[in-house]
């Protein structure tokens, strides 16, 4: 149909939704965090296989020092991030599934004693050297994806890379990580972003920063202007809106199309940076220092809000202490933002590489009605889905079907449970179908 | 919070909109205040018992259909409005014996039959009118002209579709009657300018599409006008505005998609004019989205929103 007929008409369906933004800690420049007594560091903080320990008990290890290789391509080593004395290898609870994971735990010597980094010069280093040093130096995707960095930076050659879009949106209520990281470190990330504009041989960049940013769109104008980037950068504001910082609605929202249904964003050309995981590819390739601390947002019900740049393997709880305590109503404790983050069963989880946002809440747990059939989750969803059929086949356990209303695109952003009247956590039940699907597709 | 707390385990997402089943309901129930204030007023007060004795019997019906389920019961407001809409439908002096069975109708068998809110086909309000119709022939036969006191007793008169309808009134004094809502007809269908209040308030909360109301309407003014009839009376003549506002609108027995709740008014709207136009009763209203109800779970069937992606896969093939 005609595009002006289909506006015309109220057919475009808006998609995404308007959470109160509540970005509390905004007005907090990054602090260091103190370096904690201990660290607890999974060997599993990506999505890939695990790196394997190569530290035991009693070794002496330095910050940076590598504690886990890689464990093949689609995977990165761990480093120490304190230095001290590797106490024992243990078993950790990941914040990610909840399940126990093997993990390396670090006594700290009190002496914060680095390993000696080897600088460079990232506009003379091959292309080869540049991924190598990306991959040594741990970095994922740490938006929250945690996927390896060098193994996005190396697509199939058939793909063309024409375009990168930076990923400053933070479309997530409360978490104001990257915000301050813009207005704070924008050098360090358009140096990251030159260097893997050089990598992909790329000439064209995006910066997507939703609009209730005012600042931090200003102050990476005024870097770009002031900088020597190759090609031709141009700061996007997006509308505030979320899941705007979600890849595929990036993708949309910046070039105008839509990746291809189980495709990449590289299928249309472009690549997704996010804006810490920049900073870190700078921090890896120009200085040689590996990833081993990140800003967290510690928020919610604190004494004081704040952006906290931690190292990982820190304990939640300890965050949550300097930013003056929890309040006594609360009971939950979310890593990432209240919309896709996950529930912790203990406040002292340990931090990790993709963890944005610390967030301390009270419980908002509501009865579950019947679906009314509203049509509000159908229009929130930013993947054109009818999310209340997919609660429909759950409950009547007919799994096949679920495939026939696309649930593999589900990207599980839960806008579609955020605006139910009817208290239906959708995502539960899409989860469950999706599981549920893998299993007969082993069987 | 201390350690030895437990902490909850929710999934995610962590926060919640305000929107609820509740709220939505009681909006609903605040628009149709509009054309109920306006049934009272046309109407008498004889009116104010029927409201009464429908909303009651909804509730005690819903609450005793869930205790028998074993389910619980919610005030959720779903049944109030049941019981106000079958007022609405129904002519102003109908007898409070009839009142009583066609709202227990409404909610027995119309709704927890099927399940319960969200899970009935048929609007139940128009379910319940279409069941007196049949069983109880004569109820739906005596209308009366608007009152000129609150307590007068009402003089029978046609309604403006009805048989033996004629007026003394000149086209413009017909057409501001009918606007306002001094004709005779149903308690609550009479007032196309009360019922556009109703209607504006349930836009401006967002709870009804704008296409629904006006496809419906568009589409009886359209037919009817190249059928050669006059398209201004058959819109504000009869439960046309009424049903286009309250009924057709209605979540639970109309599509989920814009694009399926087009296809449900201009259907809806056609089968109108037909009715009125060919069939055997004056008014067609009821029947019209009665029967699109019964066609709405093939609609979503068929008419679902493009997933994202999908058209430039489906453009590669064709180009393939
Ligand atoms: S969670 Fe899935 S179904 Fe729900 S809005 Fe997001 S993409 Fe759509
Ligand atoms: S938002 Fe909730 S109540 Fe409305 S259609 Fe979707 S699942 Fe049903």
């Amino acid at each position: 149909m005609n595009t002006r007929v289909v506006e015309l008409l109220g057919l475009k369906c808006p998609a995404g939704v308007h959470p109160p933004s509540q970005k509390l800690a905004a007005g907090h420049a990054i602090e260091r965090a103190p370096l904690p007594k201990s660290v607890a560091l999974p060997l599993q903080q990506h999505i890939g296989a695990p790196a394997k320990a190569i530290v035991k008990r009693g070794d002496e290890v330095k910050v940076g020092q590598k504690i886990a290789e890689a464990d093949g391509f689609v995977s990165v080593p761990i480093h120490a991030t304190l230095s001290g004395t590797v106490k024992h290898l243990a078993t950790v609870a990941s914040p990610v599934t909840g399940h126990p994971v093997s993990g390396v735990i670090i006594e700290s010597d009190g002496k914060d004693e680095w390993i000696e980094l080897t600088p460079a010069d990232s506009e003379t280093l091959s292309k080869e050297d540049i991924l190598t040093r990306v991959k040594d130096a741990g970095i994922v995707g740490m938006g929250g994806a945690t996927f390896p960095t060098h193994v996005k930076l190396s697509p199939p050659p058939e793909k063309s890379i024409k375009s990168i879009i930076v990923n400053g949106a933070e479309c997530e209520p409360y978490i104001t990580a990257d915000d301050r990281l813009m207005l704070e470190e924008t050098d360090r990330i358009l140096r990251g972003l030159k260097t893997v504009m050089q990598v992909l041989s790329v000439k064209r960049a995006y910066i997507a920063i939703e609009e209730n940013k005012p600042e931090a769109i200003a102050r990476m104008r005024q870097g770009v202007a002031e900088g020597s980037l190759p090609g031709e950068v141009e700061v996007v504001a997006v509308p505030a809106k979320y899941p705007m910082g979600a890849e595929k609605t990036l993708v949309k929202s910046i070039l105008n199309t839509e990746v291809p249904e189980g495709g990449l964003p590289m299928d249309v050309g472009t690549l997704i940076q996010n804006v810490a995981t920049l900073a870190a590819v700078y921090d890896a390739v120009a200085l040689g220092k590996p990833l081993v601390e990140r800003v967290v947002t510690v928020t919610g019900l604190v004494g004081t809000p704040k952006n906290l740049l931690v190292r990982f393997g820190t304990a939640a709880s300890s965050l949550i202490e300097q930013c003056g305590g929890a309040d006594p109503s609360a009971d939950e404790v979310i890593f990432g933002g209240p919309m896709m983050g996950i529930a912790q069963s203990r406040d002292d989880t340990p931090i990790l590489k993709g963890t944005n946002c610390v967030l301390v809440k009270r419980s908002d747990i509501r009865e579950e009605y019947s679906c009314i059939r509203c049509g509000r989750c159908i229009e929130s969803c930013p993947m054109g889905l009818m999310p209340l059929q997919f609660v429909n086949l759950v409950k009547k356990e007919d799994y096949e079907s679920l495939a026939n209303y696309h649930i593999a695109d589900c990207v599980e952003c839960g806008a579609c449970a955020y605006d139910c009247p009817a208290n239906i956590p959708i995502v539960s039940y899409i989860k469950t179908g999706k599981a549920e699907l893998r299993k007969a597709g082993v069987r | 919070m201390d350690n030895a707390k437990r902490l909850v385990l929710s999934s995610a997402p962590h926060l919640r909109g305000g929107a609820s089943i509740k709220r939505d309901m009681y909006i609903v129930i605040l628009a149709l205040l509009f054309p109920t204030a306006g049934a009272v007023y046309f109407f008498g007060l004889y009116v104010l018992p029927m409201l009464a004795t429908a909303i009651l019997c909804a509730i005690l019906t819903e609450y005793v259909a869930k205790w028998m389920r074993r389910q619980s019961f919610h005030m959720d407001g779903s049944a109030i409005i049941t019981g106000i809409l079958f007022v609405l439908v129904m002519p102003p002096r109908t007898p409070l014996w009839i009142v009583v069975v066609g709202s227990i109708f409404c909610i027995a068998i119309a709704k927890e039959a099927f399940g319960g809110l969200g899970h009935n086909i048929f609007n139940p309000a128009l379910a319940g009118r279409a069941f007196i119709t049949v069983s109880f022939a004569g109820a739906l036969t005596r209308w009366i002209a608007p009152v000129h006191s609150l307590l007068a007793d009402g003089i029978t008169a046609a309604t403006p579709l009805g048989e033996g309808f004629t007026t003394t009134l000149s086209d413009v004094e017909l057409y501001k009657a009918l606007f306002f809502g001094n004709v005779a007809g149903s308690a609550g269908e009479t007032s196309a300018l009360l019922i556009l209040i109703g209607g504006v308030i349930l836009l401006a909360f967002g709870l009804i599409k704008w296409q629904v109301p006006v496809f419906y309407i568009g589409t009886v003014a359209l037919l009817s006008f190249l059928l050669g009839q006059d398209p201004l009376f058959q819109i504000l003549a009869g439960g046309l505005m009424l049903g286009a506002v309250f009924m057709a609108t209605d979540y639970v027995t109309s599509p989920l998609t814009t694009r399926g709740k087009i296809i449900f008014a201009v259907g809806a709207g056609v089968l109108v004019v037909l009715i009125r136009t060919w069939g055997s009763m004056p008014e067609g209203v009821c029947y019209s989205i009665l029967l699109m109800n019964a066609f709405t779970p093939l609609i979503d069937r068929y008419v679902r929103p493009k997933p994202y992606g999908y058209v430039k896969s489906r453009n590669k093939e064709a180009a393939s």
